[in-house]
Protein backbone atom coordinates (compact mmCIF):
# COMPACT_ATOMS: atom_id res chain seq x y z
CA UNK A 1 0.00 0.00 0.00
CA UNK A 2 1.15 3.45 -0.73
CA UNK A 3 0.23 6.61 0.65
CA UNK A 4 1.76 9.82 0.46
CA UNK A 5 2.69 11.39 3.82
CA UNK A 6 3.10 15.17 3.41
CA UNK A 7 6.81 16.09 3.91
CA UNK A 8 7.42 17.96 7.07
CA UNK A 9 10.81 20.01 6.23
CA UNK A 10 12.37 22.26 8.90
CA UNK A 11 12.09 26.01 8.19
CA UNK A 12 14.71 27.18 6.79
CA UNK A 13 16.54 29.52 9.16
CA UNK A 14 16.10 32.62 6.42
CA UNK A 15 12.46 32.20 7.06
CA UNK A 16 12.37 33.05 10.57
CA UNK A 17 15.14 36.25 9.94
CA UNK A 18 12.47 37.09 7.02
CA UNK A 19 9.69 37.27 10.48
CA UNK A 20 11.63 39.81 11.91
CA UNK A 21 11.10 42.26 9.01
CA UNK A 22 14.74 43.23 9.04
CA UNK A 23 13.89 46.09 6.64
CA UNK A 24 11.85 48.23 9.36
CA UNK A 25 14.44 47.20 12.23
CA UNK A 26 17.29 48.96 10.04
CA UNK A 27 15.22 52.30 10.92
CA UNK A 28 14.22 50.84 14.48
CA UNK A 29 17.92 50.56 14.94
CA UNK A 30 18.89 53.96 13.45
CA UNK A 31 16.25 55.81 15.65
CA UNK A 32 16.94 53.83 18.67
CA UNK A 33 20.82 54.69 18.57
CA UNK A 34 20.08 57.93 17.67
CA UNK A 35 18.20 58.20 20.96
CA UNK A 36 20.73 56.99 22.89
CA UNK A 37 23.71 59.14 21.82
CA UNK A 38 21.87 62.09 22.02
CA UNK A 39 20.81 61.80 25.62
CA UNK A 40 22.73 63.70 28.37
CA UNK A 41 25.29 61.19 30.22
CA UNK A 42 27.70 58.18 28.79
CA UNK A 43 26.96 54.30 28.55
CA UNK A 44 29.68 52.02 28.57
CA UNK A 45 29.68 50.96 25.00
CA UNK A 46 28.81 47.21 25.69
CA UNK A 47 26.10 48.16 27.44
CA UNK A 48 24.90 50.58 24.35
CA UNK A 49 25.10 48.04 21.88
CA UNK A 50 22.97 45.74 24.23
CA UNK A 51 20.48 47.95 24.71
CA UNK A 52 20.28 48.57 20.50
CA UNK A 53 20.41 45.14 20.46
CA UNK A 54 17.15 44.27 22.91
CA UNK A 55 15.53 47.58 21.35
CA UNK A 56 15.91 45.53 17.70
CA UNK A 57 15.04 41.93 19.25
CA UNK A 58 12.24 43.20 20.77
CA UNK A 59 11.07 44.75 17.58
CA UNK A 60 11.59 41.72 15.76
CA UNK A 61 9.67 39.25 18.24
CA UNK A 62 6.67 41.72 17.98
CA UNK A 63 7.28 41.66 14.05
CA UNK A 64 7.22 37.73 14.22
CA UNK A 65 3.64 37.95 16.34
CA UNK A 66 2.24 40.63 14.17
CA UNK A 67 3.10 38.43 11.11
CA UNK A 68 1.73 35.34 13.15
CA UNK A 69 -1.92 37.27 13.57
CA UNK A 70 -2.23 38.48 9.98
CA UNK A 71 -1.40 35.48 8.14
CA UNK A 72 -4.49 34.64 6.66
CA UNK A 73 -4.62 38.58 5.66
CA UNK A 74 -0.95 38.04 4.61
CA UNK A 75 -2.05 35.46 1.72
CA UNK A 76 -4.70 37.39 0.00
CA UNK A 77 -2.20 40.26 -0.60
CA UNK A 78 -0.30 40.23 -3.52
CA UNK A 79 2.49 42.00 -1.64
CA UNK A 80 2.57 39.76 1.31
CA UNK A 81 1.44 36.92 0.15
CA UNK A 82 5.19 35.07 -0.22
CA UNK A 83 6.02 35.87 3.22
CA UNK A 84 6.91 32.98 5.24
CA UNK A 85 3.59 32.30 6.61
CA UNK A 86 1.39 32.55 4.15
CA UNK A 87 3.27 30.99 1.20
CA UNK A 88 3.73 27.99 4.23
CA UNK A 89 7.15 27.51 4.57
CA UNK A 90 6.72 27.83 8.11
CA UNK A 91 4.30 26.65 10.82
CA UNK A 92 2.00 29.01 12.39
CA UNK A 93 3.13 28.00 16.08
CA UNK A 94 6.92 28.36 15.31
CA UNK A 95 6.26 31.66 14.09
CA UNK A 96 4.69 32.38 17.23
CA UNK A 97 6.78 30.72 19.76
CA UNK A 98 9.64 32.29 17.88
CA UNK A 99 7.86 35.69 18.12
CA UNK A 100 7.34 35.20 22.33
CA UNK A 101 10.74 33.78 22.78
CA UNK A 102 12.68 36.96 21.13
CA UNK A 103 10.26 39.54 23.07
CA UNK A 104 10.64 37.62 26.15
CA UNK A 105 14.52 37.46 25.97
CA UNK A 106 14.86 40.97 24.83
CA UNK A 107 13.00 42.41 27.58
CA UNK A 108 15.28 40.13 30.56
CA UNK A 109 18.14 40.69 28.77
CA UNK A 110 17.53 44.61 28.79
CA UNK A 111 15.80 44.44 32.51
CA UNK A 112 18.92 42.90 33.91
CA UNK A 113 21.92 44.50 31.72
CA UNK A 114 20.10 48.07 31.85
CA UNK A 115 17.18 49.10 33.70
CA UNK A 116 14.21 48.12 34.65
CA UNK A 117 12.19 51.47 33.11
CA UNK A 118 14.02 50.54 30.10
CA UNK A 119 12.95 47.00 30.01
CA UNK A 120 9.05 48.12 31.05
CA UNK A 121 9.19 50.99 27.95
CA UNK A 122 10.28 47.80 25.66
CA UNK A 123 7.68 45.28 27.11
CA UNK A 124 4.90 47.76 26.29
CA UNK A 125 6.37 48.68 23.22
CA UNK A 126 6.34 45.88 21.98
CA UNK A 127 2.60 44.04 23.76
CA UNK A 128 1.89 48.15 22.06
CA UNK A 129 2.73 46.77 18.28
CA UNK A 130 1.43 42.92 18.49
CA UNK A 131 -1.49 43.36 20.57
CA UNK A 132 -3.44 47.16 20.66
CA UNK A 133 -2.07 47.66 17.18
CA UNK A 134 -2.14 44.19 15.30
CA UNK A 135 -5.17 42.03 17.16
CA UNK A 136 -7.54 45.52 18.32
CA UNK A 137 -7.61 48.25 16.01
CA UNK A 138 -5.63 47.97 12.93
CA UNK A 139 -8.59 46.11 11.70
CA UNK A 140 -10.93 48.47 13.08
CA UNK A 141 -10.33 51.94 12.51
CA UNK A 142 -8.70 53.79 9.67
CA UNK A 143 -7.02 55.85 12.35
CA UNK A 144 -4.82 52.25 12.39
CA UNK A 145 -1.55 53.99 11.03
CA UNK A 146 -2.13 56.87 13.54
CA UNK A 147 -2.10 54.31 16.22
CA UNK A 148 0.92 52.24 14.63
CA UNK A 149 3.01 55.27 14.31
CA UNK A 150 3.13 54.92 18.14
CA UNK A 151 4.87 51.60 18.05
CA UNK A 152 7.76 53.14 15.79
CA UNK A 153 8.20 55.62 17.81
CA UNK A 154 9.22 53.99 20.81
CA UNK A 155 12.85 53.32 19.19
CA UNK A 156 14.50 56.14 20.53
CA UNK A 157 12.48 56.40 23.76
CA UNK A 158 13.90 53.85 24.56
CA UNK A 159 17.40 54.58 24.12
CA UNK A 160 17.55 57.68 25.13
CA UNK A 161 16.15 55.84 28.81
CA UNK A 162 19.03 53.52 28.53
CA UNK A 163 21.11 55.90 29.34
CA UNK A 164 19.31 58.62 31.25
CA UNK A 165 17.19 55.62 33.60
CA UNK A 166 14.70 58.45 33.62
CA UNK A 167 11.53 60.08 31.62
CA UNK A 168 12.03 63.37 30.49
CA UNK A 169 10.36 65.78 28.38
CA UNK A 170 13.56 65.35 25.73
CA UNK A 171 12.86 61.39 24.86
CA UNK A 172 9.33 61.89 24.96
CA UNK A 173 9.31 64.67 22.28
CA UNK A 174 11.25 62.12 20.12
CA UNK A 175 8.44 59.88 20.91
CA UNK A 176 6.01 62.72 19.09
CA UNK A 177 8.02 63.55 15.99
CA UNK A 178 7.99 59.77 14.85
CA UNK A 179 4.43 59.71 16.17
CA UNK A 180 3.49 62.79 14.10
CA UNK A 181 5.73 62.03 10.95
CA UNK A 182 4.31 58.61 10.63
CA UNK A 183 0.98 59.67 8.90
CA UNK A 184 1.77 62.20 6.46
CA UNK A 185 4.86 59.24 5.73
CA UNK A 186 2.68 56.47 5.14
CA UNK A 187 -0.95 58.41 3.60
CA UNK A 188 1.36 59.61 1.15
CA UNK A 189 2.74 56.38 0.11
CA UNK A 190 -0.97 54.44 0.48
CA UNK A 191 -2.28 57.54 -2.15
CA UNK A 192 0.15 56.52 -5.19
CA UNK A 193 0.53 52.53 -4.33
CA UNK A 194 -3.17 50.80 -4.76
CA UNK A 195 -3.04 48.10 -2.07
CA UNK A 196 -5.43 45.26 -1.47
CA UNK A 197 -6.11 46.31 1.67
CA UNK A 198 -9.78 46.47 1.51
CA UNK A 199 -10.14 43.09 0.35
CA UNK A 200 -8.88 41.73 3.43
CA UNK A 201 -10.92 44.16 5.54
CA UNK A 202 -8.17 46.45 6.53
CA UNK A 203 -9.61 50.18 6.76
CA UNK A 204 -7.06 52.29 5.34
CA UNK A 205 -7.24 55.83 5.48
CA UNK A 206 -7.69 56.61 1.76
CA UNK A 207 -10.19 54.03 1.19
CA UNK A 208 -12.54 54.21 4.02
CA UNK A 209 -12.43 57.90 4.39
CA UNK A 210 -11.59 58.84 0.84
CA UNK A 211 -8.72 60.64 -1.02
CA UNK A 212 -9.83 64.07 -0.41
CA UNK A 213 -9.76 63.60 3.19
CA UNK A 214 -6.84 62.03 3.58
CA UNK A 215 -4.54 64.36 1.40
CA UNK A 216 -6.27 67.28 4.50
CA UNK A 217 -4.85 65.17 6.98
CA UNK A 218 -1.82 64.99 5.50
CA UNK A 219 -1.44 68.49 5.77
CA UNK A 220 -2.40 68.42 9.32
CA UNK A 221 0.45 66.42 10.23
CA UNK A 222 3.37 68.19 8.21
CA UNK A 223 1.83 71.23 9.81
CA UNK A 224 2.12 70.12 13.64
CA UNK A 225 5.25 68.51 12.78
CA UNK A 226 6.92 72.10 12.30
CA UNK A 227 6.76 72.86 16.04
CA UNK A 228 7.10 69.39 17.56
CA UNK A 229 10.16 69.04 15.61
CA UNK A 230 11.76 71.94 16.61
CA UNK A 231 10.32 71.73 20.21
CA UNK A 232 13.67 70.15 21.54
CA UNK A 233 15.42 73.59 20.89
CA UNK A 234 12.78 75.31 21.94
CA UNK A 235 12.53 73.57 25.36
CA UNK A 236 16.56 74.02 25.40
CA UNK A 237 16.77 70.24 25.02
CA UNK A 238 19.62 70.74 21.74
CA UNK A 239 21.82 73.50 20.42
CA UNK A 240 20.67 75.72 17.96
CA UNK A 241 22.15 73.56 15.13
CA UNK A 242 19.55 70.71 15.85
CA UNK A 243 16.71 73.82 16.12
CA UNK A 244 18.01 75.57 12.65
CA UNK A 245 17.89 72.39 10.65
CA UNK A 246 14.92 71.08 11.99
CA UNK A 247 12.89 74.08 11.00
CA UNK A 248 14.49 73.88 7.60
CA UNK A 249 13.54 70.17 6.53
CA UNK A 250 9.78 70.55 8.55
CA UNK A 251 9.35 73.60 6.47
CA UNK A 252 10.40 71.54 3.40
CA UNK A 253 8.23 68.54 4.61
CA UNK A 254 5.38 70.92 4.75
CA UNK A 255 6.09 72.59 0.81
CA UNK A 256 6.26 69.11 -0.46
CA UNK A 257 2.77 68.35 1.24
CA UNK A 258 1.38 71.73 -0.13
CA UNK A 259 0.73 70.44 -3.15
CA UNK A 260 -0.11 67.01 -2.26
CA UNK A 261 -3.02 68.32 0.37
CA UNK A 262 -4.76 69.94 -2.83
CA UNK A 263 -5.02 67.88 -5.23
CA UNK A 264 -7.61 65.90 -7.28
CA UNK A 265 -6.05 63.38 -9.08
CA UNK A 266 -8.02 60.96 -11.66
CA UNK A 267 -7.01 57.22 -12.21
CA UNK A 268 -3.76 57.79 -14.87
CA UNK A 269 -2.72 60.31 -12.93
CA UNK A 270 1.19 59.71 -12.46
CA UNK A 271 1.20 60.81 -8.67
CA UNK A 272 4.50 62.83 -8.57
CA UNK A 273 3.85 65.57 -5.48
CA UNK A 274 2.92 61.86 -3.65
CA UNK A 275 6.19 59.83 -4.66
CA UNK A 276 7.95 63.28 -3.79
CA UNK A 277 6.85 63.54 -0.55
CA UNK A 278 7.07 59.90 0.39
CA UNK A 279 10.38 60.06 -0.38
CA UNK A 280 11.44 62.98 0.99
CA UNK A 281 9.72 61.71 4.41
CA UNK A 282 12.30 59.15 4.47
CA UNK A 283 15.40 61.24 4.19
CA UNK A 284 13.58 64.16 6.47
CA UNK A 285 13.61 61.39 9.78
CA UNK A 286 17.05 60.05 9.16
CA UNK A 287 18.32 63.42 8.42
CA UNK A 288 16.54 64.84 11.72
CA UNK A 289 17.83 62.18 13.92
CA UNK A 290 21.22 62.08 12.69
CA UNK A 291 21.69 65.99 13.14
CA UNK A 292 20.04 65.46 16.86
CA UNK A 293 23.44 63.56 17.26
CA UNK A 294 25.85 65.84 15.18
CA UNK A 295 24.12 68.78 17.52
CA UNK A 296 24.97 66.81 20.97
CA UNK A 297 28.56 66.37 19.94
CA UNK A 298 28.77 70.23 19.04
CA UNK A 299 27.22 71.25 21.88
CA UNK A 300 29.22 68.46 24.37
CA UNK A 301 32.64 69.58 22.45
CA UNK A 302 31.92 73.28 23.11
CA UNK A 303 31.56 74.09 19.42
CA UNK A 304 28.61 75.68 18.95
CA UNK A 305 25.59 76.97 21.80
CA UNK B 1 11.57 10.39 1.72
CA UNK B 2 13.41 10.12 -1.35
CA UNK B 3 17.27 10.96 -1.20
CA UNK B 4 16.91 14.85 -2.67
CA UNK B 5 13.98 15.44 0.06
CA UNK B 6 17.08 13.42 2.46
CA UNK B 7 19.52 15.80 1.45
CA UNK B 8 17.57 18.93 1.58
CA UNK B 9 16.21 17.58 4.99
CA UNK B 10 19.40 17.62 6.45
CA UNK B 11 20.84 20.77 4.62
CA UNK B 12 18.50 22.55 6.49
CA UNK B 13 18.79 20.95 9.88
CA UNK B 14 22.61 21.44 9.66
CA UNK B 15 22.60 25.06 8.70
CA UNK B 16 19.90 26.04 11.70
CA UNK B 17 21.87 24.17 13.76
CA UNK B 18 24.48 25.99 13.03
CA UNK B 19 22.91 29.40 13.32
CA UNK B 20 21.19 28.50 16.78
CA UNK B 21 24.79 27.56 17.73
CA UNK B 22 26.28 30.76 16.83
CA UNK B 23 23.31 32.93 18.68
CA UNK B 24 24.10 30.63 21.60
CA UNK B 25 28.10 31.34 21.40
CA UNK B 26 27.14 35.29 20.98
CA UNK B 27 24.83 35.34 23.80
CA UNK B 28 27.49 33.52 26.12
CA UNK B 29 30.55 36.15 24.91
CA UNK B 30 27.72 39.28 25.26
CA UNK B 31 26.77 38.00 28.88
CA UNK B 32 30.66 37.69 29.83
CA UNK B 33 31.33 41.23 28.76
CA UNK B 34 28.02 42.82 30.36
CA UNK B 35 29.14 41.33 33.31
CA UNK B 36 32.71 42.11 33.16
CA UNK B 37 31.49 45.86 32.74
CA UNK B 38 28.69 45.74 35.10
CA UNK B 39 31.31 44.30 38.14
CA UNK B 40 32.73 47.94 37.43
CA UNK B 41 29.88 50.14 38.02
Amino acid sequence: MTQTVPLVLPADWRDFFALTKPRVMSLVIFTGLCGLLAAPGSIHPVLGFTAILCIALGAGGAAALNQWWEADLDAGMKRTAKRPLPSGRLRHDDARDFGIALSVASVLVMGLAIGWLAAAILAFSILYYAVIYTIWLKPRTPQNIVIGGGAGAFPPLIGWVAVTGEITMMPVLLFAIIFFWTPPHFWALALFVKSDYAKVGIPMMPVARGETSTRRQILAYSVLLVPIAAAPWFIGGTGMVYGLAALALSLAFLALSLPVAFRQTGSDDAMKPEKRLFAFSILYLFALFAVLVVDRVLVVNGVTA
Amino acid sequence: MTPEEETEFKRRQRSRNLVMGGFLLFFVVLFYAITIVRMGD
